[in-house]
């Protein structure tokens, strides 16, 4: 088995957890998981209840409900929205995980619906079996016209589908895991899907026809045999480079230093004597002392929104977060390419600043007035408010001192009445923008 | 709008379908049958921000992305070349108000309560019958400088009156409705890079549709201060030192994850700093060194910006700008012309000072112009209808400052509709400026190009 965590679990732990593993903790929520130890937090995220959307519903900026499937932009928001209220924070976070791992762009499929169809696939099998999640990406209808599954018919293959297959969703590239023979080969054993066009429907109706498949005997990684788009998927789950292929990649999403060998090692045991579950290996994953004692992670723009609102217990009722989380460098449902987002290049001068200004749009609603009453004068204080206003996230020493060096300068430059009664609002405003957009909230 | 007659709810949807135009994929209203689409409809937008110089672009057309920043940066190590800014007066300016034929004999029996008095604004001295509108005392004062060529009587022939087939034949550089190009957009197809989108900068929220392209991207930006860092209920020194609290907030950390954060904060303070010139904060106007006019209109800032994004070698080529005030003026006329104009020519005046305080004046052309005339004969409601024939402007200090063709007077220079007959042709007009401003051939971008005859424009 791969080692687990012994030390402290309190909140700051509980903490990291929950925005690793989610989109972070409601207000008082890493207090209640700390006080359940590593293994009860863990599990209450592997195994919770049912799903309860928690929290205001969502609504556009006229007040209207939203239309994922119909109104430019709602697709994005109606994913957001389950992100902010969801109570199988872990489950939604997976969604977002096989988002990037079966990158799939609107850009390309051109319709909503079918986006969001796949979105739910990721959901419903999330935490189940690889291998069957994989089945279901092979013909989800988003990854079919995404990748060219309809069109690799066995008089003209498309190579598309198979090469990503295997370089970036079972077993990578260069690692000596397959030939381009067996990319053309799996090519052929993957043909035979196809769908009809609809003036108005647009795509619709992907099925398997057998007339555009090759039935014809393959060679894959040696073995011979009249294999189908099933037997594609399973030679790939079943290859002895796949697993450790699997555990770095899964690993990566939580950790940001590659796991050691042993650990490597371990999980990779996990993952193929549970007959290639997600779930044991996640949970494993989540119990490794790599995850409370390693570095902080920079957390992706939409965790980081997602978590933002979370904590101000704001729910989704704005359209602004669409553009906003394109200029943040994260537009879900479009991700970059069929490799995901760089999660090592969240941050530039340009992210930075679509984050600040995801902070600004976040707490605008509850900004203090200049003539606001019974705001302290003092600098700590101050800093304890606006730490409030975010349910108390752990800070740095440093960041706490820098924030609390910037209340005492300001408050020092309140040298007129006017200034001394306008100053503490303005100030607990700037202590709020400054402390949602410190390093410390930017990452975890 | 200061009109209240049905026959021009026509402008206002052809507003609507130019923004959308810049919406594409979220579906076009529909628009009366035989009405052009706007050139760029359907275009790609993408949002980027060039971490070179701190920009917040929307970018039209393919390409990378990542590759702009590059781009842009590169095209700004070359030598600096000509730019041509594009003003548009929406709606049909009445050329009879703005170049007011006071000393023609008809003027008054067609326009018996709109008619400007003798005196009301300068004279114009290559035509003495013509008088400037009072609000124009700016551009009179620049043509007296040489630096005006004054256009009187500028159209086509078989002139439209919508104003959104009008405008999108001026748009496009031809009186075609299916050109989906603009003819900027087209001179930078040619001539452009295809990874510097601020070549072709529509200093707008969307694409003027003069400068859509099909093979290099283009870009809109709504102001060129997006590069700061508002927060809500901060102003004022304490506004200061929140900024001030970036750089600590910035500095090293042992964590990786942390200092990796702490990096992209202590750069972007950095860039914050050098594009302070830029900062449209308080009296600063982009560190102008002459002020430009106060008022309740991104005109000014518009041009203060534009003029500060040239000072920093931006590579800009052509840009596309909306003047302000509203010109489809059916009713009320003096008031709402007398308002746009003023603002609009301080502002033009303005933005030469600056160019020339700056150094720069010798690299920009400006044109002004409007879709179409005004009818001589005025309206029963204080107002004028669409006509043929407007005026249009060339500003800048290469300008060649000299009339381009005449003001055909209101006798035999009316069509039998009453309107205004050309004198010069927009397309010519453009031919002569690819030719001598931009040193391109005006064929390949001028449909028929030959067939106009190229004034001159640039000294």
């Amino acid at each position: 088995m791969p080692p687990v965590y012994h030390g402290p679990f309190r909140k700051e732990q509980a903490e990291r957890l929950l925005w690793r593993a989610g989109y972070g903790p409601r207000p008082g929520e890493a207090e209640r998981l700390a006080k359940l130890g590593l293994h009860g937090a863990v599990h209450s995220l592997t195994r919770p209840g049912r799903d309860r959307l928690k929290g205001p519903r969502p609504h556009d900026d006229r007040g209207r409900p939203l239309a994922p499937r119909d109104r430019w932009g709602h697709d994005q928001l109606w994913w957001l929205d389950r992100m902010v209220r969801t109570t199988k924070p872990l489950h939604e976070r997976m969604t977002l995980v096989w988002h990037d791992w079966f990158a799939t762009s609107r850009d390309g499929v051109d319709s909503t619906r079918l986006m969001l169809r796949q979105n739910q696939l990721f959901r419903r099998n999330g935490l189940g079996s690889f291998l069957v999640l994989l089945l279901e990406v092979t013909k989800d209808p988003a990854m079919l016209l995404w990748l060219s599954g309809v069109e690799n018919e066995k008089d003209a293959p498309n190579e598309n589908y198979a090469r990503e297959l295997m370089e970036l969703f079972t077993l990578g590239a260069d690692r000596g895991a397959y030939t381009e023979r067996d990319v053309r080969e799996q090519a052929r054993a993957l043909t035979g899907w196809r769908n009809s066009w609809g003036e108005t429907l647009g795509p619709y109706k992907f099925r398997y026809d057998k007339r555009r498949h090759d039935a014809g005997s393959k060679r894959i990684f040696g073995k011979r045999g009249h294999f189908d788009w099933r037997d594609s998927c399973r030679l790939c789950v079943h290859h002895r480079q796949h697993p450790s292929f699997f555990v770095n990649k899964l690993w990566g999403y939580f950790i940001p230093v590659p796991p050691k060998t042993g650990t490597r090692r371990s999980l990779q045991r996990i993952y193929v004597r549970s007959g290639y579950k997600v779930e044991p290996v996640v949970e494993a994953i989540l119990l490794h002392p790599a995850l409370y004692t390693g570095p902080r992670m920079v957390k992706p723009p939409a965790v980081y929104l997602a978590g933002l609102l979370r904590g101000l217990g704001r729910g989704v009722d704005t359209e602004a977060w669409t553009w906003l989380l394109s200029l943040a460098g994260q537009q879900l449902f479009y991700p970059p390419n069929v490799a995901g987002w760089d999660d090592t290049r969240w941050l530039d001068t340009a992210t930075f600043r679509a984050r600040w200004e995801i902070a600004a749009y976040a707490i605008r609603p509850r900004v203090l007035k200049d003539n606001a009453k019974h705001v302290p004068h003092d600098p700590h204080k101050l800093l304890h408010r606006a730490e409030a206003v975010f349910g108390h996230p752990t800070l740095t020493g440093q960041t706490e001192a820098t924030l609390t060096r910037f209340a005492r300068r300001a408050m020092a430059d309140a040298n007129a009445d006017w200034k001394k009664r306008s100053y503490p609002p303005l100030v607990e405003n700037a202590l709020r923008q400054l402390l949602a957009t410190a390093p410390d909230l930017q990452t975890c | 709008m200061p009109n209240n007659c049905h026959h021009c709810d026509e402008f206002s949807r052809a507003a609507l379908l130019r923004k959308s135009a810049a919406e594409a994929g979220r579906g076009l209203p529909a628009i009366e049958p035989g009405m052009p689409v706007p050139a760029g409809t359907g275009l790609d937008r993408r949002s980027f921000v060039s971490g070179v110089f701190g920009l917040a672009l929307s970018v039209y057309g393919l390409g990378k992305l990542n590759l702009f920043d590059e781009g842009i940066a590169h095209a700004a190590t070359r030598p600096s070349q000509p730019v041509l800014v594009s003003v548009f007066l929406p709606g049909g300016a009445d050329s009879l108000s703005v170049l007011a034929p006071v000393l023609d004999p008809n003027y008054r029996k067609l326009r018996p309560t709109l008619a400007l008095p003798a005196d009301a604004g300068p004279a114009f001295a290559e035509d003495t019958r013509l008088h400037w509108h009072p609000s124009l005392q700016p551009l009179a004062t620049l043509h007296g400088e040489g630096k005006v060529s004054v256009m009187p009587a500028i159209g086509y022939t078989h002139p439209d009156q919508s104003h959104f087939t009008s405008r999108h034949f001026w748009e496009v550089g031809a009186t075609e409705a299916r050109l989906t190009t603009g003819w900027m957009g087209r001179y930078l197809d040619r001539h452009g890079s295809k990874s510097n989108p601020l070549q072709g900068l529509s200093l707008d929220y969307q694409l003027q549709p003069s400068l859509a392209s099909l093979k290099v991207p283009v870009a809109s930006l709504a102001a060129p201060d997006d590069y700061n860092f508002w927060a809500p209920g901060v102003w004022g020194q304490v506004e200061n030192r929140m900024l001030q609290a970036l750089a600590p907030l910035g500095s090293h950390r042992a964590d990786p994850g942390l200092n990796q954060a702490a990096k992209a904060t202590k750069q972007s303070d950095r860039l914050r700093r050098q594009l302070l010139p830029f900062s449209n904060s308080g009296d600063n106007n982009y560190g102008s060194p002459v002020q430009y006019p106060k008022v309740d209109s991104g005109f000014p800032r518009q041009l203060a910006g534009l003029a500060a994004m040239l000072a920093a070698k931006l590579p800009l080529r052509c840009v596309a700008v909306t003047a302000p005030g509203e010109y489809d003026t059916h009713s009320d006329q003096p008031q709402a012309l007398a308002d746009g104009l003023d603002v609009t020519a301080r502002t033009l005046l303005a933005f030469q000072r600056d160019l020339e305080a700056r150094g720069l004046a010798d690299r920009v052309l400006t044109l002004v112009w409007t879709e179409f005339g005004r009818r001589g004969e005025e309206n029963g409601s204080d107002g004028t209808d669409h006509g043929a024939a407007g005026a249009a402007f060339l500003i800048g200090s290469r300008a060649r400052g000299k009339m381009v063709g005449e003001f055909p007077g209101l006798t035999s220079g009316l069509d039998r509709d009453g309107n205004l007959r050309p004198t010069s042709d927009f397309r010519g007009v453009y031919s002569a400026l690819l030719e001598q401003w931009l040193g391109a051939d005006a064929r390949g971008v001028i449909p028929g190009a030959k067939s106009f005859a190229r004034p001159a424009l640039v000294k």
